[in-house]
């Protein structure tokens, strides 16, 4: 019967090596685990650890300084739009009297007082703009909608101030986003007031909602309250929640 | 007599052990945010024979709710998982390593023949190599979904900026299952290599952690 020597000096040599490295490994699992462990439990920093928030920074940084405005939302024909799912009520609780609403804009700073209260037909009397696009949920779902409203940039040249941010609320200050100027002034970015060739339902933001295609649904407002042309970076629901504060596409 | 013999290098295994780590982890916040719009599912004609996944497999494995949480990790991992798959990519371009790794003419007929084996249809001696012809495959394939992962990845991450690319993917919802396909592959791919390893023992998966196999020359003598 054939036998091998296991105790030879290869078989030596190799066991010394495989001890060698698996305690090698077995420090490496340790200080890798204790490291995500680490991040994992790290402080929060608006309900996501801190490390994980410095990360989604960088990300967002990244992608401001090779932002290119000339690159454009897909857009789709009219034919393909769809009724969209209403995915989220926070700031439209309340009953909305439409004809007592106005568009408040605010001035910049901690306090901010109203310098101006606007009537919808202030908004009607800027240039009308139409687009079809998908509209992307954070949660990975989309759907092609027709909007018609105003391009944000008109607005902030005739009412606005060029500043790095826009702030924009709910009449009830429950539910608020906040853009970077360059999306903001994108030539994509509405003030809407009709959806699929119907003026918007309460449901899905009326009398005025903000479509952002450059960013996920969640910053494109429902029933626009107030706005506000701020150098401060304004506060966003769902960035305290946890997601990136830029959310860009 | 037996002797030793160098089998993997060590930016090979290093790089092996963190992709384990960072596809792991891939997959497991990719899963949180999935989970958010989880609607793929395996129908034919009106029957779903499997819906994925249906809330058992969520609940049991605590996935539910936690869709920032697996953004952050994924937006914060997707880093580590490039950054290594390129290096990989890299060096075995470099230290000419990949010429064990990418298929060549022969390895179609060897990886037939290896399948053939290893379902016990056919007994033939293949040749002695360090990769083997279905090995080839495996490996040099599953790197290539590697990229196509990044790919589909960054067409529904910057669907704008990166439009040109989420147009060639067929757009934003397809590049979204093919990012979800590319995943299903992986874990196809880990349930035939890890059955393999276990197969082939443990002086090969040895290699894979110390870079040394035993080989062991009997000599029959009476």
């Amino acid at each position: 019967m054939p036998t091998t020597t296991i105790s030879n000096d290869a078989a030596r040599e190799l066991h010394r090596m495989t001890r060698r490295s698996f305690a090698t490994g077995a420090i490496a699992a340790v200080a890798g685990t204790a490291s995500l462990w680490w991040i994992k439990r790290a402080a929060p920093d608006d309900g996501i650890s801190w490390p994980l928030r410095k990360v989604m920074e960088f990300n967002a940084r990244l992608s401001e300084t090779t932002f290119n405005p000339s690159r454009l939302a897909p857009t789709f024909d009219v034919a393909q739009a769809q009724e969209p799912r209403v995915n989220g009520m926070i700031g439209l609780k309340k009953e909305l009297d439409v004809r007592r609403w106005h568009l408040d804009v605010l001035s910049s700073g901690e306090k901010p007082v109203v310098e101006r209260s606007l009537p919808i037909n202030a908004i009607h009397e800027l240039p009308r703009f139409e687009m079809v696009n998908e509209f992307k949920c954070v949660e990975g779902w989309s759907e092609i909608v027709q909007w018609a409203g105003c391009r944000l940039s008109d607005f902030i040249v005739k009412y606005g101030r060029d500043t790095p941010f826009v702030g924009i609320t709910t009449p009830d200050r429950a539910y608020y986003v906040g853009l970077d100027r360059a999306s903001a002034v994108h030539s994509q970015s509405l003030l809407a007031y009709e959806m699929n060739g119907q003026p918007l339902t309460p449901g899905h933001g009326a009398p005025l909602r903000l479509v952002c295609p450059l960013k996920y649904g969640v910053k494109s407002i429902k029933r626009i309250g107030a706005i506000q042309f701020t150098n401060k970076r304004p506060a966003d629901f769902w960035a305290e929640r946890g997601y990136d504060w830029y959310l860009g596409h | 007599m037996s002797r030793i013999e160098h089998k993997h290098s060590r930016p090979i295994r290093w790089m092996h052990w963190f992709n384990v780590v960072l596809l792991s982890g891939m997959i497991w916040s990719g899963l949180l945010i999935y989970w958010a719009n989880g609607v793929y599912r395996i129908q034919i004609g009106q029957r779903v024979l499997l819906h994925l996944f249906p809330d058992a497999f969520y609940n049991a494995l605590g996935l539910t709710s936690r869709l920032a949480e697996g953004m952050a990790w994924h937006f914060t991992l997707m880093w580590g998982f490039a950054l290594n798959g390129l290096a990989y990519v890299g060096y075995t371009l470099i230290s000419g390593e990949w010429r064990h790794l990418v298929p060549n003419r022969n390895s179609f007929r060897e990886a037939w023949q290896v399948l053939l084996n290893d379902l016990y249809l056919s007994r033939v001696d293949l040749p002695k190599r360090k990769f083997k012809g279905a090995q080839q495959f495996a490996y040099t394939g599953v790197i290539l979904m590697g990229g196509s992962s990044l790919l589909t990845g960054l067409a529904i991450f910057k669907p704008v900026q990166f439009g040109w690319l989420t147009w060639l993917l067929g757009g934003y919802e397809r590049a979204r299952f093919e990012h979800f396909a590319l995943t299903v592959g992986y874990v196809l791919f880990l349930l035939v290599h890890i059955t393999q390893v276990i197969r082939a023992g443990w002086n090969n998966f040895r290699a894979m952690v110390c870079g040394y196999e035993l080989i062991e020359e009997i000599s029959v003598t009476k």
